[in-house]
């Protein structure tokens, strides 16, 4: 019998280190008001999947018709929001985003595919919802926003939904971009917490099975802001700490150098990926 | 024999015993593994097996659910499958080994596994405030899911 069991150990560990095993994306596609959505793409060099995909594949039918069609989809409402914001005078200068940037389809296109990008002035990644309170301080005369108040969520969608479509592809190559995306990949492989899990361990080793009811899917960002159908419009920084918060951990603030460190990785996990903001997810 | 010396022999007795009634308890740390797995009951108390049905089924305590599917649970809705089916574990695994993957797995299988270690203080980094140095399921609650884990043959 102690052969047998022993047996079974090495049995047990042969799958275990059998790494990734068969994921099950659905296999449909996705159009927005006749917009193509990349949900698969070829992973970037030094990716360990060879294949990255949209967490779209990995929800219901019935999530997923929600999200294609932009009448149905729950976060176009944060969307509208964010436009009336984008418009507003708001400070000492007298100015709205508008005042400056004028029609955001036309400068806001591609920002949303390609931040966090690197930030000379505070010599760190900026993500957008730091970009908005930047020039909220600098250039509007205007207090920040703090997490998640005052419409960021909303603006951020509105900012990013101009460049719903476009594969995300972020420069690592300016300032100190490559070492925030190690440090970023540390973290993402750091087990966390009482229920010792890192970000890998359920997004990338157990990635396309259940974890009770979720279908685990390669945690990508490329859908946020995300309007989740149980709990409404969700920021990326608030996803990170839920899914910290459940490996029974402290929760890093947000926009600490920790989860700008994780951002700034976590996108590059999905590049080539179109940007789906504003996603919707269960 | 002196007063005094009375008085701290019997204060080193007294202290010795509480942590002797403690110690029938094995600390997460002083868990025993052998090639048989962990041979010796963690507090010497059998195993509930009702009890350990409710660990391992509740959410804040087991949660095995989340990760393996039990046909013995099919009234429960969602069984995930990060881990096998636990269907017929028991003709899979005999006790000791059973009680060593619920304590810390990790000695079992790999470094690598998914499966917390339920009695075990190897944990992650920057543990919540609530769940310093403890263990995610206390002894008995061990000795009462290994108990349940035994009623699952083939
Ligand atoms: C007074 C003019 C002014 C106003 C008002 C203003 N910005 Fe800016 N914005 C700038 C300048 C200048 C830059 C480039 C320098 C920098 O990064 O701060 C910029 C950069 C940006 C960028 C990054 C563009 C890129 O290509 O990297 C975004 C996004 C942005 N602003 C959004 C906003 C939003 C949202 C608002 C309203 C909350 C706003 N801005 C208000 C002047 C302004
Ligand atoms: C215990 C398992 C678990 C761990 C550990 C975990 N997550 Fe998640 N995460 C989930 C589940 C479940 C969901 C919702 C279903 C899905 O998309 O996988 C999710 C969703 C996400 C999403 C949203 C995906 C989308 O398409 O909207 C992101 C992003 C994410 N996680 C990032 C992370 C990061 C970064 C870490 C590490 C800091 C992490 N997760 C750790 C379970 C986990
Ligand atoms: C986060 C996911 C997760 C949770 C929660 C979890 N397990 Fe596991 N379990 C696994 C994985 C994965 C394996 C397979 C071992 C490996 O290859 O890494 C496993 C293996 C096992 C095995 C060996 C099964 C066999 O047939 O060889 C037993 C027994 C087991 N788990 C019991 C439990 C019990 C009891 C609980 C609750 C107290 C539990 N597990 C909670 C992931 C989990």
């Amino acid at each position: 019998m102690k052969r047998l069991l022993i047996a079974g150990v090495v049995m047990a560990a042969a799958f275990a280190g059998s790494g990734p095993v068969w994921a099950d994306p659905v296999d449909d596609t996705l159009e927005i008001d006749g917009t193509p959505i990349i949900t698969r793409a070829k992973a970037p060099e030094g990716h360990p999947f060879d294949e990255v995909y949209s967490g779209w594949l990995f929800r219901e039918a019935e999530t997923r018709d929600a999200e294609r069609d932009s009448i149905e989809n729950p976060g176009m409402i944060a969307v509208e929001d964010g436009e009336v914001l984008w418009n507003k005078v708001e400070g000492t200068a007298g100015k709205s985003c508008a005042s400056c940037h004028g029609d955001a389809a036309e400068s806001m296109k591609g920002i949303g595919a390609s931040f966090p990008k690197w930030d000379a002035d505070s010599n760190k990644p900026i993500n957008v919802e730091l970009q908005i309170n930047k020039c909220r301080t600098e250039q509007m005369g205007a207090e920040p926003l703090a997490f998640n108040k005052g419409g960021q969520q909303e603006l951020t969608s509105y900012i990013k939904h101009q460049s719903l479509g476009m594969p995300v592809q972020i420069d690592l190559t300016q300032g100190d971009m490559q070492a925030w995306w190690e440090k970023g990949k540390d973290l993402y492989y750091t087990r966390t917490g009482q229920l010792n899990l890192a970000c890998a361990s359920c997004h990338e080793v157990a990635m396309g099975k259940y974890i009770r009811a979720d279908h685990l899917s390669q945690g990508q960002v490329n859908g946020f802001p995300t309007y989740r159908l149980k709990s409404g419009l969700t920021s990326l920084h608030q996803r990170f700490r839920g899914c910290i918060r459940d490996t029974r951990a402290e929760q890093p603030k947000a926009f600490s150098d920790e989860l700008m460190a994780l951002e700034t990785y976590v996108t590059w996990r999905g590049t080539g990926l179109s940007v789906e903001t504003p996603s919707v997810r269960q | 024999m002196t007063r005094r010396m009375k008085i701290t022999l019997g204060a080193i007795a007294a202290v010795a015993l509480s942590t002797a009634a403690i110690a029938s308890e094995a600390s997460p740390d002083a868990v025993e593994f052998t090639d048989d797995g962990v041979a010796v009951s963690l507090t010497g108390v059998a195993g509930d097996p009702a009890a350990g049905a409710e660990a391992f089924k509740s959410r804040k305590l087991g949660n095995c659910l989340a990760c393996h599917a039990n046909t013995d649970m099919s009234k429960e809705l969602f069984h995930g499958d990060v881990g096998p089916s636990l269907d017929g574990v028991a003709s899979r695994w005999e006790e000791p080994m059973l009680r060593a993957i619920v304590v810390n797995s990790k000695a079992v299988f790999t470094d690598e596994t998914v499966m917390p270690g339920f009695y075990s203080l190897n944990v992650g980094q920057h543990v919540a405030k609530d769940f310093v140095g403890k263990t995610i399921l206390t002894a008995q609650q061990v000795e009462d899911v290994v108990a349940y884990l035994g009623t699952l043959k083939e």
